[in-house]
């Protein structure tokens, strides 16, 4: 791997088809030590094995947590779905969650495709500002978001919810889209307002076909990010309208309810799921695109 | 032209795309920096021209063509396509076709999806649009290739497809920006011979922007030769070669020997380097400079070597040189030479077969008074 013409390749093969398949490249170059798979085996085991271990719990037949279980059974299934006061923060949770996605898509989507386009140091200035949401300390935003949403009397409303979710989650959404407008050719839209379409047209028949993949993974982060906030989440509660993670503090702190467990299987699994499955099409699709560059 | 530019901002009616005049007026873009990308340009170009925007990097010839197609806003001037303004007309409306250096494909589009996106934007029936399609897919040679994507093809073969998508909606004119600049030298040659061709059968005026001398005197039918944000001269590739105006132009267009004259008495001699040359009034440019200060030009093609003075026929021009290096070209050679006593770097022409120089030679060289030109320097 030292001609000029090998280095090359590489490089127009990172180009094409996107990290998985030059990280598979670099390993036929560069063999990974036993003892550095190991390790990353480890910190893969220190950071997953905790959150699987509320899994066993959820098929315990105990009334108090218990670890490991020792007998099987559904019944803390069956508790969380018969349960009116689990099923409505599930499904609160969904609805914002979903509306914080969507809302967050159109936001995000639009403000990363404008900073795409200014330059210098306002453009700086104001991708930093938006990136605050990030790294402010979560506790400082819920008290601000409370006392703004008290005065407008959002708290407890579906509205205040999605808002404060929408605030959090644009960040990601605008990082997710400005790495896939980074392989967006400008030149593109030149061409097709020559061709005659509108700037709108443009924007939908070029620009999002293009940058789909960055779009789907910043709504998957939005939907998350909403899905499982905690902070903003019990300020903003009122008796009649819980989010699942509000509901499952409570379960913890105030009833000592087992059913958490199987709550908190479902969580895990839902959104290793919605994780999982966009990662499997863009394996699909990089391997389609790999075999285009090969016949070239 | 007689037309004048009264006629309000309108879109330019969709025409058949035969024929359309675009006429730049005091033309002039400036981004605030020291002196304007384009300074007052003023140019125009008939229908079915093809008409090539020659320069140096930084000319302002690309700018031009990105005012033309309603990519850049004008400080200054106006443009018509067919009489009417286009000023204020995004240029989604200008109905001009457009090809980029890097083909600028939709990747995400196959090759007949790319070819009709004109159409569907025009919301052509879908008849019309696989009829069109397939037409100029045979126009640039790619039956057959409507279902590949961009990633699946040569870059010829792209430059091809992005040509065809460009010509298929009839447009009023196209621009070519660089289209061939990406590509090595064989498949440009080919894609040249390619493009005047389909400027024959489609008919419609062409805009093409290049640096490239030997591709502008290959295609053009005129030439404008950008400089500094200004066009330093507008004509045939002929007229530019064999009577350019300024030293410029005779420097950008080919190889040159150049003898500054500074501020000389243009009469029947003029004085150099202890010679005395004859100069044929014909032979003198019309551009204003020249009389404050000139240069004579003699091509390589057009001077004799000889081995002494004795050789140099009466009525010729003729200046001591030393050959300095000898390029072997094939069908001939040529001389590097340093000129006269100051060692003026120069260039000659001689056949391969003739007498051998070697370097270290003094000669003579020389050549016909009408054989030369002085131009403004």
């Amino acid at each position: 791997m030292t001609s000029p013409t090998k280095i090359g390749q590489v490089k127009t093969v990172q180009v094409d088809t996107g990290p998985a398949l030059s990280r598979r490249r670099y390993t036929k170059v560069d063999p990974i030590p036993w003892w550095l798979k190991v390790l990353g085996g480890l910190v893969v085991a220190f950071f997953v094995l905790p959150t699987l271990v509320v899994i066993p719990m959820s098929f315990s037949d105990a009334t108090t947590f218990q670890f490991p279980p020792k007998g099987f059974s559904w019944r803390l299934y069956e508790n969380f779905f018969t349960n009116p006061v689990w099923l409505d923060a599930l499904g609160n949770s969904f609805l914002v969650a979903t509306l914080t996605a969507v809302l967050a898509t159109v936001v995000g989507t639009a403000a990363a495709v404008a900073l795409s386009r200014l330059q210098g140091r306002t453009a700086q200035f104001v991708r930093t500002l938006l990136m605050v949401p990030i790294v402010a300390p979560a506790i400082v935003v819920a008290v601000a978001v409370y006392i703004s949403f008290l005065r407008w009397q959002l708290t407890g409303t579906v509205t205040g919810y999605v808002l404060a979710h929408t605030a959090i989650a644009v960040p990601y959404m605008i990082v997710s889209v400005t790495g896939a407008l980074g392989g967006f050719d400008p030149q593109l839209l030149k061409a097709s307002a020559s061709l005659g379409a509108s700037p709108l047209r443009s924007f939908v028949r070029v620009t999002m076909p293009l940058i789909s993949r960055g779009i789907l993974t910043g709504a998957i982060f939005a939907f998350i990010v909403s899905f499982d906030e905690v902070v903003i989440a019990l300020f903003l509660r009122s008796p009649t309208f819980q989010t699942m993670p509000v509901q499952m503090y409570n379960s913890v702190t105030v009833e000592i309810d087992p059913t958490i467990s199987a709550a908190s299987s479902l969580m895990v699994a839902a959104v290793t799921i919605i994780f999982i499955l966009p990662q499997l099409r863009r394996g699909r699709r990089g391997r389609r695109q790999e075999s285009h560059a090969d016949d070239t | 032209m007689t037309r004048e530019t009264t006629v309000k901002a309108t879109e330019p009616s969709s025409g058949t795309g035969l024929g359309t005049e675009i006429r730049l007026a005091g033309v002039t873009k400036d981004y605030g920096l020291a002196s304007p990308a384009v300074d007052d340009i003023s140019l125009t170009i008939e229908p079915g021209e093809f008409m090539t925007l020659l320069g140096p990097s930084g000319s302002g010839k690309t700018t031009t063509l990105n005012l033309v197609a309603g990519f850049e806003t004008l400080t200054a001037g106006t443009i018509s396509l067919n009489g009417a303004d286009v000023g204020n007309v995004p240029p989604h409306r200008r109905n001009l076709g457009m090809l980029f250096q890097n083909y600028a494909l939709f990747p995400h589009m196959s090759v007949a999806q790319n070819v009709a996106y004109p159409l569907r934007e025009r919301k052509a029936g879908k008849e019309e649009i696989a009829r069109k399609v397939a037409d100029v897919l045979e126009l640039v040679q790619l039956t057959g290739r409507d279902g590949d994507y961009p990633s699946q093809l040569s870059g010829g073969q792209q430059q091809r497809v992005a040509l065809a998508r460009a010509i298929v909606f009839e447009p009023k004119a196209l621009l070519l920006d660089e289209p061939l600049g990406a590509l090595d030298r064989n498949l440009r040659s080919a894609l040249q011979v390619e493009i005047r061709r389909i400027h024959r059968e489609v008919g419609s005026t062409f805009v093409f922007v290049t640096h490239d001398q030997e591709e502008a005197m290959n295609l053009s039918d005129r030439i404008a030769l950008f400089n500094n944000g200004h066009i330093e001269q507008i004509g045939t590739p002929q007229q530019l070669y064999t009577e350019p105006e300024t030293l410029f132009t005779a420097r950008f267009l080919g190889d040159s020997n150049v003898f500054e004259l500074g501020q000389a008495a243009l009469d029947e001699k003029v004085a150099q380097d202890g010679e005395s040359w004859i100069v044929e009034p014909g032979t003198v440019a019309a551009h204003p400079g020249v009389r404050a200060s000139s240069a004579i030009v003699v091509r390589p093609e057009d001077v004799e070597v000889a081995g002494s003075r004795d050789a140099v026929p009466s009525g010729a021009n003729a200046v001591r040189a030393t050959v300095r290096d000898v390029e072997y070209m094939g069908s001939y050679r040529t001389l590097l030479l340093a000129m006269g006593a100051g060692g003026l770097p120069g260039r000659a022409r001689t056949s391969a077969l003739r007498g051998e120089y070697a370097i270290g030679d003094t000669v003579v060289i020389w050549w016909w008074p009408r054989a030369q030109r002085i131009v403004a320097a």
